[in-house]
């Protein structure tokens, strides 16, 4: 074959900005994810049966009990947000399980020999577990309707529902990369993330109130990301829902530890193939 | 941009890859001892070495995957401590695994890699174009990775290595796992690119022929040092007149090539053999 008009030298290299080179590097790889996804959609349809059955049937029984201070609202509207959380938390934490697989395949490899800034590979990944969220939160609030349950429907409400998921996703996804850097094999992780789950969604105030709990599980629960995700969308999903710390604190505090956890994980993200 | 002549890389003076008593170790295990190494630009350059020789922890530490315990390296003229950002712009890699992403099509591969290596959007088309043309998947290009052969991945991983024209391409077993038909074209392919591009390609390798056939130069590493270096003529006459490459290899690492073999080795074939299906 001859292609003698080919340029033989490397692409010249312009220096960009950072910020720029970033943007377009994060958006490279959330767009291959998601191209991923709507090609094989099944799995945000089987992602959606889990909290079908804790509005559904959980939540309906729950809802005669009455012993559980919701205020002015009745339990399955106080506790659908907690159950949107729930489903995000669910979802995004088992990530790093994808991340593991790719490391197996030798597309990490790929990725980590390439110019792309490590924080571009991490933000890649958390802005396509983002609009994962937003997909689920959308399904959510498909069975919110089908519940009659008092949805606010302002754009703004919405939007902010919308933005809370997206970060809550992305703060899950992160942590779950983390410990896929640290555990580094499929079997370990599969083990951690069960250990994970189930505690953080009950040390949080997703299906009752803090108020309620012991002492000691209120300071996990104050410490527990989960918390101020589900307090956000309290206050902005349902009518008569009240957030106890206000969407500014929450929406301010995920993104600190947002931001805490992408600088971790891109420190970690090439200790993956060691 | 000028277009150069392809030779103007190949009698480039300097070395492509070049290394200083280059040193990985693992706690008590020595994996890479101290190694001496310069690959002139243009070469095709072969490591070959029992498993454990260090060959694989060498690749790691030449494409920055993998920092140094001592000694120093560089590659395209960079050092890779100093300046990793920019040896992984000169560099093209292909790791062992069959590594595209079968839920992609050929096109979206190329096009992920051609953003990574901030190619500029109005070139990104022709590149990809040409290098599937390169490459002979033009004709599917559209088509989901996972129904290619496990020839026309390894071509497509070519093309995503290309687009960028990297100074210095590095392949672990660029053939493992693949039919003979399908080895050769790889090997037909990877001399255009150094023909072409003028690329210095430098590939690890368990297979004998692949030495012999593709290489121009080798070197024998064993316990994380090379045990001979020379072409692979010049080798086997040094041992004598009958002599082929597996006798060279035994002589100097003690063993035969098929011996051995870690785990992980082991498991890594496994799975590229499953992926060929």
């Amino acid at each position: 074959m001859t292609s003698a008009r080919l340029e033989a030298q490397p692409a010249a290299w312009v220096e960009p900005n950072v910020v720029v080179e970033v943007w377009r590097e994060t958006f490279a790889i959330a767009n291959v994810e998601l191209r991923k996804l709507f090609r094989d959609p099944t799995e945000l349809f089987t992602r959606a049966i889990q909290p079908v059955l804790w509005l559904v049937v959980f939540g309906q029984v729950f809802s005669r009990v009455r012993g559980i201070p919701t205020g002015n609202i009745s339990y399955l509207a106080f506790m659908t947000p907690g159950i949107l959380a729930q489903s995000v938390l669910f979802a995004a934490i088992f990530y790093g399980i994808a991340v593991i697989w790719e490391r197996d395949l030798g597309i990490v490899h790929k990725l980590l020999v390439s110019p792309a800034k490590r924080i571009s590979l991490v933000l890649g990944k958390a802005v396509s577990a983002g609009f994962r969220g937003v997909m689920q939160a959308i399904i959510i609030y498909l069975i919110a309707i089908a519940l009659h349950i008092a949805i606010r429907w302002a754009p703004l409400h919405i939007v902010a529902v919308l933005a809370g998921v997206a970060l809550g996703s992305a703060i899950f996804a992160t942590f779950s990369l983390i410990i896929a850097c640290i555990v580094k094999s499929r079997e370990r992780f599969m083990g951690i993330g069960q250990v994970l789950t189930m505690p953080l969604f009950f040390a949080s105030n997703a299906i009752y109130p803090i108020a309620i709990m012991p002492a000691w599980l209120k300071v996990v629960a104050l410490v527990n990301p989960l918390t101020y995700l589900v307090d956000a969308l309290r206050g902005q999903m349902i009518v008569g829902g009240e957030s106890v710390h206000g969407f500014a604190s929450d929406v301010g505090i995920m993104i600190v530890i947002f931001v805490v956890l992408s600088a971790i994980a891109a420190r970690l993200y090439p200790t993956l193939l060691r | 941009m000028a277009s150069v002549d392809s030779t103007t890389l190949v009698g480039r003076p300097g070395f492509a890859v070049e290394t200083e008593a280059l040193t990985k170790t693992y706690g008590d295990l020595v994996a890479v001892d101290h190694l001496n190494c310069r690959v002139p630009y243009g070469q095709i350059f072969g490591l070959l070495g029992p498993n454990g020789a260090g060959k694989s922890t060498t690749i790691k530490m030449l494409t920055t995957l993998l920092d140094p315990t001592s000694g120093s390296a560089k590659v395209a003229g960079f050092d890779i401590v100093a300046a990793p950002s920019q040896v992984r712009r000169s560099i093209g890699y292909v790791p062992q695994m069959l590594s595209a992403d079968g839920a992609l099509t050929g096109e979206e591969n190329l096009l992920l890699s051609a953003k990574l290596y901030a190619i500029p959007r109005a070139e990104r088309k022709p590149r990809i174009a040409e290098a599937l043309a390169f490459m002979g998947l033009t004709d599917f290009g559209r088509r989901l990775v996972k129904t290619y052969s496990g020839g026309m991945i390894r071509r497509l991983e070519l093309a995503q290595a290309m687009l960028h024209r990297p100074m210095v391409l590095f392949l672990d077993e660029p053939t493992i796992g693949l039919d003979p038909v399908a080895r050769h074209t790889v090997w037909d392919r990877l001399r255009d690119l150094r023909h072409n591009f003028g690329m210095t390609i430098l590939i690890t390798t368990h297979d004998m022929d692949e030495a012999d056939e593709l290489c121009d130069e080798l070197a024998l590493m064993h316990r994380g040092q090379i045990a001979a270096l020379g072409k692979p003529a010049e080798l086997k006459a040094g041992l004598g007149p009958e002599a082929t490459l597996d006798d060279v290899f035994a002589h100097f690492s003690g063993g035969s090539i098929q011996e051995g073999g870690s785990y992980r080795d082991i498991r890594q074939t496994r799975s590229t053999a499953s992926r060929l299906g």
